[in-house]
């Protein structure tokens, strides 16, 4: 009876999930998909509780009760800049969980079937990676690692270190001697941190959504060790979808997922490329730029991770409402990729109160630009780099940008003169249209607004 | 028992399910959709608490003591985490901006 109603329960909460991810792809109803998974999720819990001869009720309760509030605090504490990092070091601690799950399994013996053994050897390989390499992603986005680790034959000691934990893990599933399945754990762990080191900056929202896909996969395969149809089916799901949104944001930086895993792109070079011959880069003051921006007709602007770092969205969001005061049409411009993640800047300025309708994708706002009297670029660098038009031997070459470059007049607000994120020049600075605003960019916009209200 | 083949139809169709739920969705859900399924993943806590609810030694019981205390901040940080960000998709939010 009580296993007929845990079975029942995991039924229900498989049907809600995906319901709750089939409502979060789409902005109306996106809200409410949180809730319906929720709802799945804490049915599931409770009726394990019922699962019949379920043993240590007291020791789960506590580790509940701990990993809960710490989450729970953590979660809630956390700026919204600081969204990505938290989803990767959450996702990395559900790979741990079904590594975990894994061991003891593997720590049994081959007493069990091999098939379900080799199963769970897999997913313990899976989400072992998953779990220390989200844990490097974490460290990178946090700014606890700033340093790329690179060195020749990267690659292939990656590989031996992989090579080595397939071998172990395939010695602990046969065997079960406590020493291979440590030896196995720690070589995943360890390739899992090897793999995330060389990967720049750049490329983590990739990266964060590739070890999401995996840990989904993980914990479906442990689904089968542990004949949880729940866990089959949630866990698949999310692979499944993970693996199509890590692919989708792959392209739309227009970089295949190998070239990130393995080119070790997307760092800060540290050695500024000289910028074009003749050209130098011509500053403005924020007066000039408030004059400016207040007798436009139409602003474009373009947000980028500084507006992000700097927390500048309220800010921004108060200048484009004095801009409209003044007659002036406002718009945002937002790449798919600009900041950590895709969709960040949206998220960033919606809880800043910017309307929806404000917000304008790549495609529908590019053909705005060479009608535009000012581009306004807050903290943007690559997503607007000609060079990825133009350009062949730049390693953005063929990356969609907003055209910012076809404004009549571009205002770039930028924190110092080095290179973007990915250390490559942009031509765009060095426009015989373009003006420089230096400055961290609250402070400038700060600025901006000050001499707005004064006019 | 799950066996063999119905596993791999499960995990087959389970597959084309993932994919085609999320296959029209708009940029700007890309970084809410990836922790909402982060999220999801959390269903991991179920088998860490079979796992320790089944342990027989004290390794097993540490182990799965920790499968349940990472699985729960994977549920619990997931759903906050997710819930925070799509609470900026509610309506009524443009009259701060119009003052």
């Amino acid at each position: 009876m009580a296993e007929r109603l845990v079975q029942s329960s995991y039924f229900i909460a498989s049907i809600l999930f995906i319901f709750g991810l089939k409502r979060m792809s789409s902005p109306i109803t996106a809200r409410g998909g949180i809730l319906w998974a929720g709802a799945g999720m804490l049915v599931a819990i409770l009726s394990t509780f019922l699962t019949p001869g379920l043993q240590n009720i007291a020791l789960i309760l506590v580790a509940i009760a701990i990993g809960g509030g710490v989450a729970w605090v953590s979660g809630r504490r956390v700026g919204m800049t600081d969204m990505p990092q938290m989803v990767a070091i959450y996702n990395g601690m559900g790979g741990g969980a079904a590594a975990a799950i894994a061991a003891i399994e593997l720590l049994r013996g081959p007493g069990s079937f091999e098939t379900v053994a080799a199963i769970a050897g897999l997913g313990a390989l899976i989400g072992a990676v998953s779990f220390s390499g989200s844990m490097i992603a974490f460290a990178k986005l946090q700014g606890l690692i700033n340093h790329s680790w690179r060195f020749r034959g990267q690659q292939t000691l990656n590989l031996l270190v992989l090579g080595a934990s397939v071998v172990a893990g395939i010695a602990a599933v046969r065997e079960g001697s406590a020493l291979t399945v440590v030896l196995f754990f720690a070589l995943a762990l360890v390739y899992g941190v090897l793999m995330t080191l060389p990967i720049g900056g750049a490329d983590m929202p990739v990266v964060i959504s590739l070890f999401n896909a995996c840990t989904g996969l993980a914990v479906g395969l442990e689904g089968y060790v542990l004949n949880n149809a729940a866990m089959i089916i949630a866990g698949t799901v999310v692979g499944a979808a993970g693996t199509l949104l890590t692919q989708l944001m792959a392209k739309a930086m227009n970089r295949s997922l190998a070239h990130v895993l393995f080119s070790g792109f997307g760092e800060e070079l540290g050695v500024p490329i000289a910028g074009p011959a003749g050209k130098s880069l011509k500053p403005i003051d924020a007066t000039d730029a408030a004059i400016m921006l207040a007798y436009s007709g139409t602003v474009i602007i373009v947000p980028g991770y500084g507006m992000a770092v700097a927390q500048a969205q309220h800010k921004i969001a108060e200048l484009a409402k004095l801009l409209e005061a003044h007659g002036v049409d406002v718009m945002f411009a937002i790449h798919p990729v600009a900041g950590r993640m895709p969709g960040h800047m949206n998220v960033l300025l919606a809880e800043a109160g910017v309307p929806y309708e404000k917000l304008h994708d790549l495609e529908e706002v590019n053909a705005a630009f060479a009608h535009a009297d000012v581009a306004l670029v807050i903290g943007a660098n690559d997503v607007v780099n000609p060079s990825a038009r133009t350009d062949t031997a730049s390693p953005i070459y063929g990356m969609p940008i907003l055209n910012a470059d076809e404004a009549k007049n571009v205002i770039v607000i930028k924190r110092g003169r080095g290179a973007g994120f990915s250390g490559i020049e942009n031509t765009l600075f060095y426009g015989d249209n373009t003006r420089m605003l230096y400055g961290d960019a609250q402070d400038v916009v700060n600025h901006l607004i000050q001499e707005l209200k004064a006019l | 028992m799950i066996d063999g083949f119905t596993a791999l139809y499960l995990f087959m169709l389970a597959a084309f399910t993932g994919y085609e739920v999320i296959s029209r969705v708009p940029v700007i859900l890309h970084t809410p959709l990836m922790s909402g399924s982060n999220f999801v993943h959390g269903i991991v806590l179920v088998g860490a608490m079979v796992a320790l609810g089944d342990a027989r030694t004290d390794v097993e019981r540490v182990i799965g003591f920790i499968g349940v205390l990472l699985a729960t901040m994977n549920v619990v940080g997931g759903y906050v985490v997710t819930e925070r960000m799509l609470a900026m998709f509610k309506k009524g939010k443009p009259d701060r901006v119009r003052g």
